[in-house]
């Protein structure tokens, strides 16, 4: 059900919810329409109007800077409207449900919301109750799932190993609270990664964490030999107040990658790192800012790989081409006089803004 | 008034009996089950010809709502739901709004059910003061005012000596303790088992351990107290292998089952579907077929509702922010004949465990069809198939997982004191 959940009945994108139940080649076409927008970053006009008068919230009930400033600016280099709502700080905390706050942007005739929860589930709950037109896209949800990292670092692996059925990836750190992790897991599984390793202390590994297609290892050192991508998790410093680690200095001792360490893994290996870094405790600063770390680039691909899904997800995606589709698309040249007053041009929209 | 019920297949398993016949009442008590009483003449008979006459169902855990609760459901609606379900006895848990926790609410509850006049209503007391684990309750106040035993539901008393002075205290006024296991800090506020789907969907999870731990450290406290205590709502293997060990080392313990956990595992749960977010969570395919075997065993000797019905908004988000718990007393009589049909069990253990074994846990005369007995009968067609829909369910609560299937088994007649409350 919640496979069909995330796709229309032409078994296009509906939501991007998860990676599970989604197909190597949906994997592959959102990869591939992302590298048709990757350029676009380059260009003096940065915006195509394949979602002109499209409204877009971005709906986070948990901080992000990150996540959410590239969902933004993805958003309006495709034209769309958006509206950022912070609503750790607004609505909920007044006591109105999550439900409430959907149907009252709903109500404002909305396209898209892009939301962020603290709770697994919360993507899906909103997918499930929504009306039928509005697509939802999960920027993450608890310690489910967080498919548009998973998605923007698989573009990142294939700029870089484009082989994926040849690549043996460690991924090291907080697996247990990590949507990440899981959003990880199951995108390389699905792209046909050679081996999945999973580097942690007990502590911070689910139960039957082999179900997902892994191997384990609780010991960085071994854990890194062979190993084509090195995927470093953010440790949060709640973590030692809950009894789940000792301290911080014996945790980077056992499991922090320094540039020592990383030479056990494969010399062509790169480093990955869904941010914000805790410099010092989980990788070390040399490594972060060397020349095999790649984590700058992650955060630049976000952009093209959210316009990608947004723009599946809407179904205005260009056909997908290795080379630039982009630039076909009529009505580029105009797209900047679209921005911020767009909305007084454009007919049929609803003057959310 | 007098009522026979004629033709149908007797099924008494406390007195053995299993065999076409006919059942007299009189006086709200069970006349004969064998041969016609001199000069017996009815003022009603019913015809149970292709049924099932068995002793009328008793259900050692619901929930009713009302008071606090009652936008979730009403004494009236759900003794209604228990009525069609052929339950004629419920043991109501103490968390209630408010607690059963004083003589006070003891008498509330029974005039909300003498009010709904349906199945007879047994409160459970309050095992701590506001179940909040620190005080001992006025258990033998709650036990004179009627409470049939005492528990803390879900709550946790996380201080053991507190809960051996409870159970010693308990056992001093010879009051029953039901004790749901579950260690509070293991438990970690999860709400799917700890396992590969919970993994999977990144759901905060319970391990078994949090219930064999809490069982192991009550069974040395029942040594200890010498208090009798039964085990509610067990979901794994291990709880089934610990239960067979004390009872081997001659603990009088005693442990049931809710109907839900002998057909649902972690496997069940559609991603996040609300529905199946119960307490203790639907654990793998091994620990539901322990479950079975140690129901077969006599290890487990009953099977509960669990009834929990919600309303609507309390299952309405995302899967760990709902409420736990299910609206089960329906379901109660098909599923049980499900595990008949599967040959986990004999109809007549099914029916035992929904009758003679509850009853003899409560230590009620009650929950058989001898003679004197009180005339508690349910009446059931095996057969007769029914769709979960608004139609046919009487619970205000419809989060029940099973809602839109088409079951097998329903009660055509129930009746409570030789008075028929219940009729298809």
């Amino acid at each position: 059900m919640t496979d069909n959940l995330q796709l229309n009945a032409e078994g296009k994108l509906k939501h991007f919810l998860t990676i599970e139940g989604l197909s190597r080649s949906l994997l592959t076409e959102i990869l591939d329409t992302a590298e048709s927008f990757a350029g676009m970053s380059e260009h003096q006009v940065k915006k195509v109007p394949l979602l002109r008068g499209k409204t877009i919230v971005n709906l986070f009930f948990e901080n992000s800077t990150r996540t959410r400033t590239t969902f933004e600016l993805a958003a309006t280099r495709l034209s769309a409207d958006v509206i950022n709502m912070n609503i750790a700080t607004s609505a909920t905390s007044k006591g109105e449900s999550l439900l409430d706050t959907i149907r009252n942007l709903e109500a404002m005739f909305v396209d898209m919301f892009v939301v962020r929860h603290a709770i697994s589930g919360a993507a899906h709950f909103i997918a499930q109750q929504t009306a039928p037109h509005i697509s939802v896209i999960n920027a993450g949800d608890g310690q489910h799932a967080h498919p548009t990292q998973a998605m923007l670092d698989m573009f990142t692996i294939r700029q870089l190993k484009p082989d994926f059925s040849s690549l043996r990836v460690a991924i090291i750190g907080d697996i247990l609270h990590s949507r990440v992790a899981r959003s990880e897991i199951q995108a390389l599984n699905t792209l046909g990664a050679a081996e999945i390793r999973v580097i942690a202390p007990k502590t911070l590994l689910p139960a039957h964490v082999e179900s997902l297609g892994v191997s384990v290892s609780h010991n960085l050192t071994q854990g890194l030999k062979d190993i084509d991508v090195v995927m470093m998790l953010r440790l949060q410093k709640e973590r030692m107040s809950s009894a789940l680690l000792p301290s911080e200095s014996e945790y980077f001792k056992c499991f922090g990658l320094t540039e020592e360490k990383l030479k056990i893994a494969k010399p062509d290996a790169i480093v990955m790192h869904p941010g914000p870094i805790n410099r010092g405790v989980e990788i070390d600063s040399k490594v972060a800012d060397g020349p095999q770390s790649v984590i700058l680039k992650q955060v630049s691909n976000g952009i093209a790989v959210r316009m990608a899904i947004m723009a599946m997800a809407m179904q205005t995606a260009p056909a997908p081409g290795r080379s630039g589709g982009i630039h076909t698309i009529p009505g580029d040249r105009h797209a900047d006089s679209l921005s911020a007053s767009g909305i007084h041009t454009i007919p049929g929209d609803k003057g959310v803004a | 008034m007098k009522i026979r019920i004629d033709r149908g297949r007797i099924i008494d398993p406390a007195n053995d009996i299993g065999r076409i016949g006919s059942v007299y009442i009189k006086g709200g008590k069970i006349v004969s089950v064998t041969d016609e009483p001199a000069g017996f003449k009815p003022d009603t008979v019913i015809n149970a010809e292709n049924q099932i006459v068995c002793p009328g169902f008793i259900d050692l855990s619901t929930r009713l709502r009302d008071m606090g609760h009652s936008r979730k459901a009403t004494f009236k609606s759900e003794v209604r739901a228990a009525a069609a379900a052929g339950v004629t006895t419920m043991c109501l848990q103490p968390d209630t709004v408010p607690v059963i926790d004083t003589t006070a609410v003891v008498e509330l509850i029974k005039e909300l059910a003498e009010k709904a006049a349906y199945p007879k209503v047994y409160a459970v007391g309050a095992l701590t003061q506001k179940l909040d684990g620190t005080e001992l309750s006025s258990m033998l106040s709650l036990k004179q005012a009627g409470c049939i035993a005492v528990g803390n539901a879900n709550q946790p008393v996380k201080n053991l000596l507190i809960l051996r002075r409870a159970m010693e205290y308990a056992a001093s006024h010879d009051l029953l303790m039901m004790f749901r296991p579950n260690d509070f800090w293991l438990g970690n506020n999860g709400c799917a088992h700890e396992g590969a789907v919970a993994t999977r969907y990144g759901l905060p999870s319970i391990p078994e351990a949090a219930e064999t731990i809490a069982l192991a450290q009550c069974l040395e406290l029942a040594e200890l107290t010498g208090c009798r205590v039964h085990f509610g709502q067990l979901s794994c293997k291990r709880s089934v292998i610990k239960i067979h060990q004390a009872k081997k080392y001659g603990l009088k313990v005693s442990a049931d089952v809710a109907i839900h956990q002998l057909h649902l595992t972690e496997n069940d749960m559609q991603p996040f579907d609300s529905a199946y977010h119960v307490l203790p969570p639907l654990r793998t395919e091994e620990d539901r077929q322990y479950l079975r075997q140690g129901l077969a065993g006599g290890t487990i000797n009953s099977i509960c509702s669990d009834h929990q019905p919600h309303d609507l908004d309390a299952k309405l988000g995302a899967f760990p922010e709902t409420e736990p718990g299910m609206s089960s007393l329906e379901t109660l009589l098909p599923l049980m004949l499900k595990l008949v049909t599967r040959h986990a069990i004999t109809l007549e253990q099914g029916i035992a465990c929904l009758s003679a074994n509850p009853a003899r846990v409560l230590r009620l005369n009650s929950g058989a069809l001898t003679p004197g007995f009180s005339a508690d009968v349910c009446i059931f067609d095996p057969e007769l198939e029914w769709q979960v829909n608004t139609e046919n369910w009487k619970s205000q609560g419809a989060n029940t997982p099973f809602w839109g299937q088409t079951l097998k088994g329903r009660v055509t007649h129930t009746l409570q004191a030789g008075k028929i409350i219940h009729r298809l």
